[in-house]
């Protein structure tokens, strides 16, 4: 049994805590986006699973991480524009229609593995990258600065989201129609337009947390994400709708994960508990949301379908 | 009463707004048929009808939110190519909504500028729009903070800031849906200096309202509407309110209910000293004191949100007092009981949310008229319902109020809301109540029912029932209450005489100006 309080373990924790919470914050940021504008979106699992097994695909297949990349966020509109469709224009129930995708995206990911890859063969996985100057700083460079591309976009996403929702004429349109459709209506924002964009943004978003997930593995299997999409959807009531707020969620998950992760491998935890230490990130989660609970109200209009 | 097409000319030559032939259609209604309506520069045309009538479907007509299945809107002399408020609100029309169209969450100024473009690309330019605001409330008299959000306003801030919204888009015509619903008769009287300021600069407004003296008060010609047909139209000086209420009903109607003197007897409701927490968790009532006798019913006026809910919610047994204060029914201390032993103390209670509090609303008829009773000997037969007793009871109840019911086993849901309030209104005084608490009793109710319950209210009265009324409606306050208490900010400021009270007077006292009855 070794320490796990040496600076060396704690940077590598921190590195990977960082590259865990990834898809969980790219996720989590375009949820908010959705719930911002009075849309839940339950199937975002299901899209990541999609769009980790296409881009894992195309990876086989092409062998290109920016195409892979691409065919994830491609998955996402697809996806956005037809639980735009459903929600929107059909204005089905939201949360059944979200379990409807999350169900297809885990089928049909599973299905489509099966028969066209089979078994699983390793990718080349996004390749870490040193910010110039900043990566040299001692150990904290190592911590913090040095990841793949997608680590850098999905942080670089929380001022550009929360500056969006909070000063452009859109996110306001967004806040809006999530909190008072009839109001927007009655001065000329288009309701349905700004939820379908809303909807298209979220759903980028998770392709592109597929992405993330598979490519930084190097592998695909079934039900890559294991509830990872849920939990992105947690986080968002976590964090308040607020993309600083689902940043800290994410951080503390990855974090969390990294640590047990670690100390599994430095055998603090033995073998025998492991199983109940992987849990370890959700119960924190739970708890997390329980004291949190009632502090903060979510959109108005959340879940509601809008009509005249 | 003129008739409509007689007074037309008038309006033809200088007409901002003509709507012609106007008929819209929903599922199993005429919501307009065949509606002519015209405003004409610098005049309050007031839009009069009962609920229902058709009033709001005919101005989102014009505001775009819905199509007319027949009928043509000109806007000065031209078709307005109106199809979706965006559009209409290019036209230079503007719209105050009868429940406000605003977004809580988004501050004054955020909700000024929705819709708008910034002039800045994609960023917002708040600033300037704040600063617009500003001028436009100082120029018009209509003070409130850009920067506030909106949740934090009142009521009466609100329904400003709506105004400003309009006149930020430079409204020449403007719609005012029930603007004095939510006000109190000052902010009503501020309302309407506003509103004539904006007259006077060659506005068009269109007033709609159901308070026949308000409606006398601001208008310049008045336009009713009843079942989605144009009734009549008439201007103030040629017209009463009594008049007014029978184009409106189409029938004579009193608008003031006979109350006859009589005897009091003891004391029945004595409430002292009694605090209750809002939902806030704040005191929303505070050390009130106040008794009302059998025979008697005392009305509480106030704006809403001054205590008045948690005072019937607190004799009802809905909300738990604070220690240290008493609530007696013929002297006996309820405020630690449940409510199913306050009704056996002898409450009876009205809400103010029917659909919510009242009535179930998938029961039939039937069924919400025992659902106080339905464990009592009187409808059970060994254990389970006795059915026969049931609908003879609920035949009965139906017959004796006037329900307009097709059957007693109708859901209560499809019955309009006046019958929903006299189901649940018969329901109650079934039991000849000790105390009765009737929140709201005629709220959205039809003048014909609203008529009808007051008459049953009074009757209960005389029956020697200690009646609590609470009334956002001050003219149903002065009409029914032997004493009037005022309350504000959780305290009953002045309890008035019926006989010594004036509008005026109580109005003052509702706002808080406490030296004024
Ligand atoms: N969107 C709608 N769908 C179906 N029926 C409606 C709709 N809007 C209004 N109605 C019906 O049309 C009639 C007129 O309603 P409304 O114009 O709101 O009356 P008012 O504003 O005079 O109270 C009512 O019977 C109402 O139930
Ligand atoms: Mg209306």
């Amino acid at each position: 049994m070794r320490d796990f309080f040496t600076l060396s373990v704690i940077v590598a924790t921190v590195a990977s805590g960082i590259r865990l919470a990834t898809p969980y914050l790219l996720a989590g940021l375009g949820e908010t986006v959705g719930q911002k504008s009075g849309v839940l979106n339950l199937g975002v699992d299901g899209v990541m699973q999609l769009s980790a097994f296409f881009a894992y695909w195309t990876m086989l297949e092409r062998g290109s991480l920016i195409l892979a990349t691409l065919v994830g966020i491609g998955v996402g509109l697809v996806m956005g524009a037809i639980y735009a469709f459903v929600t929107v224009v059909l204005q089905a129930q939201q949360g059944i229609s979200g379990i409807g995708i999350f169900l297809f995206g885990l089928g049909f990911s599973d299905l489509m593995f099966r028969r066209q890859v089979g078994s699983p063969r390793p990718v080349p996985q996004l390749p870490e990258y040193g910010i110039p100057f900043l990566a040299d700083i001692p150990n904290v460079g190592d911590a913090l600065f040095q990841h793949n591309l997608l680590t850098y976009f999905a942080f670089a996403a929380v001022p550009v989201l929360a500056l969006m929702l909070r000063s452009t004429t859109f996110g306001m349109n967004v806040r809006a129609v999530g909190e008072n459709p009839q109001a927007a209506d009655s001065l000329g924002v288009s309701v349905g337009w700004t939820r379908a964009f809303a909807i298209l943004i979220g759903n980028t978003f998770a392709g592109l947390a597929g992405a993330a997930l598979v490519l930084e593995l190097g592998i695909f299997q079934p039900n890559l994400t294991a509830g990872l999409g849920f939990i992105a959807v947690a986080l968002v009531y976590f964090g308040a709708w607020r993309p600083v707020g689902i940043m800290s969620g994410a951080l503390l998950y990855g974090l969390v994960a990294a640590s047990v992760l670690q100390m599994k491998a430095l055998q603090i935890i033995p073998r025998s508990a492991s199983d109940i230490a992987a849990m370890a990130p959700a119960i924190l989660t739970i708890l997390a949301l329980i004291v949190l609970a009632g502090r903060v109200s979510a959109p108005a209009a959340l879940t509601r379908p809008f009509s005249r | 009463m003129n008739d409509v097409s007689s007074s037309t000319p008038v309006a033809d030559q200088a007409a901002m707004l003509s709507m012609r032939g106007i008929t819209k259609r929903f599922p199993g209604v005429i919501a307009n048929q065949d509606v002519d309506f015209d405003v004409v520069a610098g005049e309050v045309h007031t839009l009069l009808g009962e609920n229902g009538a058709g009033k709001s479907t005919l101005m989102k007509i014009l505001f775009g939110l819905y199509r007319p299945d027949e009928g043509e809107v000109r806007l000065n002399g031209k078709p307005s190519g109106i199809t979706s408020p965006s559009t209409a609100i290019e036209a230079g029309v503007g719209m105050v909504h009868q429940h406000f169209m605003l977004v809580p969450t988004l501050t004054v100024a955020e909700n000024v500028a929705l819709g708008l473009p910034s002039g800045r690309g994609p960023l917002t330019n708040l600033d300037a729009v704040s600063a617009r605001v500003s001028e436009i409330s100082e120029a018009h008299g209509l003070s409130v903070d850009p920067s506030t959000e909106v949740w934090r306003l009142s009521v009466g801030e609100r329904q400003r800031v709506e105004i400003i919204k309009a006149l930020y888009r430079d409204a020449r015509l403007l719609v005012l849906d029930e603007p004095t619903a939510v006000l109190t008769p000052q902010e009503v009287d501020d309302l309407f200096v506003i509103l004539r300021r904006m007259t006077d600069e060659g506005r068009g407004l269109v007033f709609i309202s159901h308070k026949l003296h308000e409606v006398m008060a601001l208008s310049d010609r008045i336009s009713v509407l009843r079942n989605g047909q144009m009734v009549g139209q008439t201007i103030p000086s040629a017209t009463s309110r009594e008049e007014l209420a029978e184009m409106m009903v189409g029938r004579s109607v009193k608008l003031v209910p006979d109350r006859p003197p009589v005897e009091t007897g003891d004391v029945r409701l004595e409430i002292s000293n009694l605090s209750v927490r809002g939902d806030r968790d704040t005191i929303a009532v505070k050390n009130v004191d106040l008794s009302i006798k059998g025979g008697e019913i005392v009305g509480i006026a106030g704006v809403s949100g001054n205590g008045q809910r948690e005072i019937a919610e607190a004799v009802a047994g809905l909300r738990a007092p604070e220690p240290g204060g008493s609530i007696r029914f013929d002297g006996v201390d309820v405020a630690s009981m449940g409510t199913r032993a306050r009704r056996d103390a002898g409450l009876a209670y009205v809400p103010e949310e029917r659909m919510a509090d009242g009535a179930i609303a998938d029961f039939s008829v039937s069924e919400n008229l025992i659902l106080v009773d339905h464990a009592s000997k009187s409808f059970t037969k060994s254990g389970l319902f006795d059915r026969q007793r049931i609908a003879d009871h609920a035949k009965k109840l139906v017959e004796r109020f006037a329900v307009k019911t097709p059957t007693i086993d109708t859901p209560t849901s499809s019955l309009s809301g006046g019958n929903i309030q006299k189901v649940i209104i018969a329901r109650e005084l079934m039991s000849d109540p000790a105390v009765l608490i009737a929140a709201q009793p005629t709220r959205g109710v039809d003048i014909g029912s609203a008529e009808y319950i007051h008459s049953q209210l009074i009757e209960q009265r005389d029956k020697s029932t200690a009646t609590l009324l609470i009334s956002e409606d001050l003219d149903e306050v002065l009409g029914l209450s032997d004493r009037i208490a005022v309350m504000f900010e959780g305290e009953i400021v002045a309890i008035v005489d019926a006989a010594d009270a004036t509008r005026e007077g109580i109005g003052l006292l509702m706002a808080g100006v406490v030296d004024a009855a």
